[in-house]
């Protein structure tokens, strides 16, 4: 199963994006191979349709989860029909490793 | 590929019944071309005419514009009268929805997260695993943290018209001018 992970930063060191369109990077953790790849966010910079442009990228990438700290009233009803489950995790201090640690449960 | 991202509505609860039959003698002589309701337009007739909420609170609800709102509402209406007037089936079906999901809190990580797969119920969190998961009604969805603010902001709850709270009169004085029914005053929750 492949889960994406808001991310501030290009390293597992770097903390969870607490804005799911805005972030920086995704982070595309797959629990089989224990993969992980990280994608610059393309929308970053954009004037608007960040959201929705992110939420197409996820979706392109097969995942089935996404952790972040907040999922805005347009996104998630896409993600909703996509049948990405959206995880909400207000914590701007945890590591990515410490987030596949705990997706490892 | 990935999938096409199209602008849905959001509904609730998906009807527990698929349409209406009429019945009686002339039923089926003319019209029999059953008139098909959206869930869109379901889900406006629930909210405004069943909750009793206002047109502008189900608007939020739904996540659309007052003028869309109201035109799906209107055509829910319409759609009704040709049924009864005109002895034709109402079949009810899709239409730009999404159903909103629940959602649920773990106690061990504090994370929230929703169900997509409706028909499998939640057993342990999606991230740390634990069981310690409780399902989050929509009226507690805010969390503790959150305060509502009172503004100094009268609003119409009809059609959303706000005007500065004029000090020492209270809203209900006040009248849209628009709707002539009196204001509420405004309330944001922050979080
Ligand atoms: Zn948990
Ligand atoms: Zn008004």
């Amino acid at each position: 199963m492949k889960i994406a992970i808001t991310s501030t930063g290009n390293s597992h060191d770097s903390t969870l994006d607490q804005r799911f369109g805005r972030c920086n990077f995704f982070v595309v953790y797959d629990t089989e191979s224990k993969s992980t790849e990280f994608i610059p966010n393309p929308g970053l910079n954009a004037e608007e349709g960040a959201g929705p442009a992110s939420v197409q990228l996820v979706a392109s990438r097969n995942v089935n989860k996404i952790v972040s700290g907040e999922f805005g009233i347009k996104i998630k009803p896409l993600l909703d029909s996509l049948k990405i489950q959206m995880i909400v995790l207000k914590d701007s201090e945890k590591k990515i490793s410490e987030i596949i640690e705990m997706l490892n449960h | 590929m990935s999938p096409r991202l199209k602008t849905l509505r959001k509904v609730l609860n998906p009807p527990i019944i698929k349409g209406f039959k009429p019945y009686g003698p002339e039923v089926g002589k003319n019209n029999t071309e059953p008139v098909f309701f959206l869930f869109e337009e379901y889900e406006a007739l629930r909210l405004c005419d069943y909750d009793m909420f206002t047109h502008h609170q189900a608007s939020e609800f739904m996540g659309v514009s007052r003028p869309t709102f109201t035109r799906i509402y209107a055509s829910a209406r319409q759609k009704i009268a040709k049924s009864m007037v005109e002895g034709r089936q109402i079949t009810i079906e899709g239409g730009k929805v999404y159903f909103d999901s629940d959602w649920y809190k773990c106690e061990k990580c504090k994370s929230n997260f929703n169900n997509p797969e409706r028909e499998k119920p939640i057993t342990a969190c999606p991230l740390c695993g634990s069981e310690e998961v409780k399902s989050i009604e929509i009226e507690n969805a805010i969390d503790d943290k959150c305060v509502s603010e009172t503004k100094n902001i009268c609003f119409c709850p009809e059609c959303g018209f706000e005007q500065n709270h004029p000090q020492g009169v209270p809203c209900k004085m006040q009248i849209c001018p628009k709707c002539n029914i009196s204001l509420h005053r405004k309330t944001t929750v922050i979080c």
